[in-house]
């Protein structure tokens, strides 16, 4: 009996303790959603019931990838105050910001997950605005989840001074504006001085053009520094946006996969150059890619637009090449574009106006955008003012050894054609270069590497063929 | 009075049941439930392209029949074995030898402690950080390649991830180094629970030590033997973390040191329940059947 009752009193402390632990997880579980769904139902409704317009949301959700953004409204807009390091306040709104970094594909996967519940999310939960590149914008803009800007209260006379090319990428197929950016991202070759006089005893930019004008005289240089015991560029991979940029072609053409004679010339001529010698096949951001940046790397130019050597080259770091102001800049071949941030707004926001400002001052504001550039070093989105910048003789970059390089930006930003972008251009620039990587190698032969794209590819977008 | 006994019986059946109760709910809400998800979630279309749902539609076996006609299963099964080969007998030999080592009697090592405790450090830190480590010691600017090429073995870096050996025998390398410390722990605990007189027996029999290891030790070990070789075995299908960071997900060179799980995970970035959930029970029947052989390999030598 004695027994009965302990084994009883054991078993029941066992369903008791299992019971109170589910129990305790769900009563926690469904408990903690369910206050602020009633209230932001209740707010919602009384968002509708009084004038929407001055009675919006209290929490502003921004999803982005990094502290760019974040760091321009801290600096630029007005009224803004900081609180820590994911949030802020203006007026009486709070921003709050989920940064996800891009790696692995992380940033995307949180947003289209969150994105595809938008519309059952509570008001305060809810996307109000989340930042896209220039790769993957079409993933977006091309769905109901990001909002057109009209419908917004911007208009096409508020967006007239942004560069052509930076509304293109945002639009949709039907025509619609649906994102706007500050910041406009030409490209160009920036080459090391030092090198460049070892080599040939100049560093003017005008006699390096003439050196790098075409694919093939940039060959002949690459020759010409290799026998000097310099490397082109740190890695094949640097002249891909060059060539990926002035594609005549889609990357998908009815459903197929199609390859554009100027990526194939890309992998071409990368190949020539790497079993030369003339470069190395590391992959961008590496460490080994990354040795370029200070004299001891030897290394004759890189390939990007102002956010590049402002930000990635070492240049705050002591000995470096840029922070000696050792770069010089040049157009390099092709003109071409890398990255950019837009704004998107995410439908469904419950903060229209305060987005809509936003828009606006971040990237339609010339005097606070020539703040920008004086205060980041960045290319903004805004055609009078670059240009005024351009001509200003007092502007000038330490780390391009003091030569103002707005007026190769401006020249550059008005000749990028986005006409043949798709949704599918982040997976296959991304695949394409690394299955390239094989090929270069000698691990493979160009229709091996080739192969290799496509099933990598193929993983990702399952429904495409070749 | 015996008609009380019966009912007792069936009332402590009871509390059997009660007792495995909690065993059971665990198990099929969070084992047998997505298990039986997975194949249902095979026999279906369903990924997402971009924002785009696509299906789910039923196909049937398709998922199952793309697996097989693209030979990548093969490869990437063939890829998964050898790495986990060329780390695995290293790492049998090894802890064989060690534990041989730290149990012996006659031997007395000093401070077997400290190095019982070195050995198993390795495992402690986490696969990824270790990966990123080996992934920084190798590059091309890394300090081995430095090393190298100071001493004169290489006339410039090597590009130990770019070549199909050296990159699997990294791989292999690592898991070496993160579990053998793991399995000379669990050789160790079986040597140890060996009878010393036997031991004893055979010395005064005048048995050398090699023979007392082959003849005794290792007969003796084989259950923990076998355990060792059936966990490893299943992890080693399982490889992914290490040459996952270290080859960036590419599984370069040409997919040489892509593993299944790696390939699995290849499905996810685009929602493929379907191709993921058919991947998924593949490597199920795999492994089932791998331990269903050992197991039966053991039980025919022992009787």
């Amino acid at each position: 009996m004695k027994k009965k009752v302990l084994s009883a009193l054991l078993a029941a402390t066992m369903v008791a303790g299992m019971l109170t632990g589910c129990g305790g997880g769900n009563t926690a579980s469904s408990s903690a959603p369910a206050p602020s769904s009633e209230a932001s139902k209740t707010e919602s409704s009384a968002a509708e019931s009084t004038a929407p317009a001055t009675e919006e949301g209290t929490v502003l959700n921004i999803y982005c990838w990094n502290e760019e953004f974040k760091s321009r409204l801290v600096e630029h807009y007005p009224g803004y105050e900081e609180i820590d390091g994911t949030t802020g306040k203006i007026g009486d709104v709070t921003v709050k910001y989920t940064i996800v970094p891009s790696d692995d594909n992380a940033y995307q996967n949180n947003l289209d997950s969150t994105l595809l519940k938008q519309a059952d999310a509570a008001a305060d939960d809810k996307i109000d605005i989340f930042l896209v590149e220039a790769d993957y914008a079409l993933k977006y803009v091309d769905t109901e989840y990001a909002m057109a800007v009209n419908d917004l209260g911007v208009t096409e006379a508020d967006v007239a001074n942004q560069y052509q090319y930076t509304k293109d990428v945002v639009t949709d197929g039907n025509g619609n504006l649906k994102g706007v950016s500050w910041q406009g991202c030409p490209g160009a070759l920036f080459y090391n001085r030092e090198i460049a006089k070892a080599v040939w005893g100049t560093d003017d930019a005008a006699e390096i053009q003439k050196k790098v004008a075409t694919w093939d005289d940039f060959k002949k240089a690459a020759a010409e520094l290799e026998a000097k015991g310099y490397y082109v560029t740190s890695s094949v991979m640097d002249t891909y946006r060059t060539y990926s940029n002035n594609v005549t072609s889609k990357w998908v053409v009815d459903g197929k996969i199609n390859i554009d004679p100027n990526i194939e010339k890309w992998a071409q001529d990368a190949k020539e150059m790497y079993d030369a010698g003339y470069t190395n096949a590391y992959e961008l951001w590496s460490d080994d890619w990354s040795k370029g940046f200070y004299p001891e790397g030897k290394v004759f130019c890189y390939f990007g637009p102002a956010w590049f050597i402002n930000f990635s080259m070492a240049a705050d770091k002591e000995g470096s090449v840029g922070y000696n102001g050792g770069w010089g800049i040049t157009e390099g071949p092709q003109g071409f574009y890398w990255g950019g941030t837009w704004i998107c707004a995410a439908t469904g926001t419950d903060n229209q106006t305060l987005v809509k400002d936003i828009m606006l001052q971040m990237t339609c504001n010339e005097e606070l955008m020539t703040g920008i550039v004086k205060a980041n070093d960045d290319f903004v989105n805004n055609k009078p003012a670059m240009e005024a910048m351009a001509a200003d003789a007092s502007y000038s970059s330490k780390i391009l050894g003091g030569v103002n390089p707005l007026p190769l930006y401006v020249a550059s930003a008005d000749s990028i054609d986005l006409s043949n972008m798709s949704i599918y251009d982040q997976a296959c620039n991304e695949e394409f270069q690394n299955a390239m990587k094989n090929y270069f190698e000698g691990n493979a032969t160009y229709e091996q590497a080739l192969e290799l794209f496509y099933k990598a590819v193929q993983e990702k977008h399952p429904e495409l063929t070749y | 009075m015996s008609s009380k006994k019966a009912n007792n019986v069936v009332k402590y059946n009871k509390w059997g049941y009660i007792f495995l109760a909690p065993f059971v709910i665990v198990y099929v809400v969070f084992q047998l439930i997505p298990l039986v998800w997975t194949i249902w979630n095979s026999f279906f279309e369903n990924y997402r392209s971009g924002l785009v749902q696509i299906g789910p539609t039923f196909i049937g076996l398709e998922n199952y029949i793309t697996l097989f006609t693209n030979g990548d299963l093969i490869t990437y099964t063939q890829n998964t074995i050898i790495m986990w080969l060329l780390g695995f007998v290293p790492q049998i030999i090894v802890s064989l030898l060690l534990g041989a080592w730290f149990s012996d009697t006659r031997l007395r090592l000093k401070f077997s402690g400290f190095f019982k405790t070195v050995i198993y450090l390795p495992n402690l830190i986490m696969a990824s950080a270790f990966s990123m480590l080996f992934f920084t010691l190798f590059s091309d600017g890394g300090p081995i390649n430095s090393i190298l090429v100071q001493m004169g073995v290489f006339e410039e870096a090597y590009s130990f991830l770019s070549h199909t050996g050296s990159a699997r025998g990294l791989i292999a390398l690592m898991n070496f180094l993160m579990w053998f410390g793991n399995t000379t722990i669990l050789l160790m605990a079986g040597m140890m629970g060996i009878d010393t007189s036997l031991f004893e027996a055979a010395e005064v029999d005048g048995a050398t030590s090699t023979e007392v290891f082959f003849q005794i030790t290792l007969p003796l070990l084989k259950p923990i033997l076998i355990y060792v070789m059936i966990t490893s075995l299943i992890g080693g299908l399982q490889m992914f973390d290490v040459p996952q960071i270290l080859t960036n997900g590419t599984g370069d060179p040409m997919r040489s040191t892509m593993t299944l799980i790696m390939y699995l995970n290849k499905h996810l970035f685009s929602k493929n329940y379907g191709m993921a959930g058919a991947l998924s029970v593949l490597l199920f029947i795999i492994t089932g059947a791998l331990s269903l052989l050992v197991y039966k390999f053991s039980d025919n030598k022992e009787s």
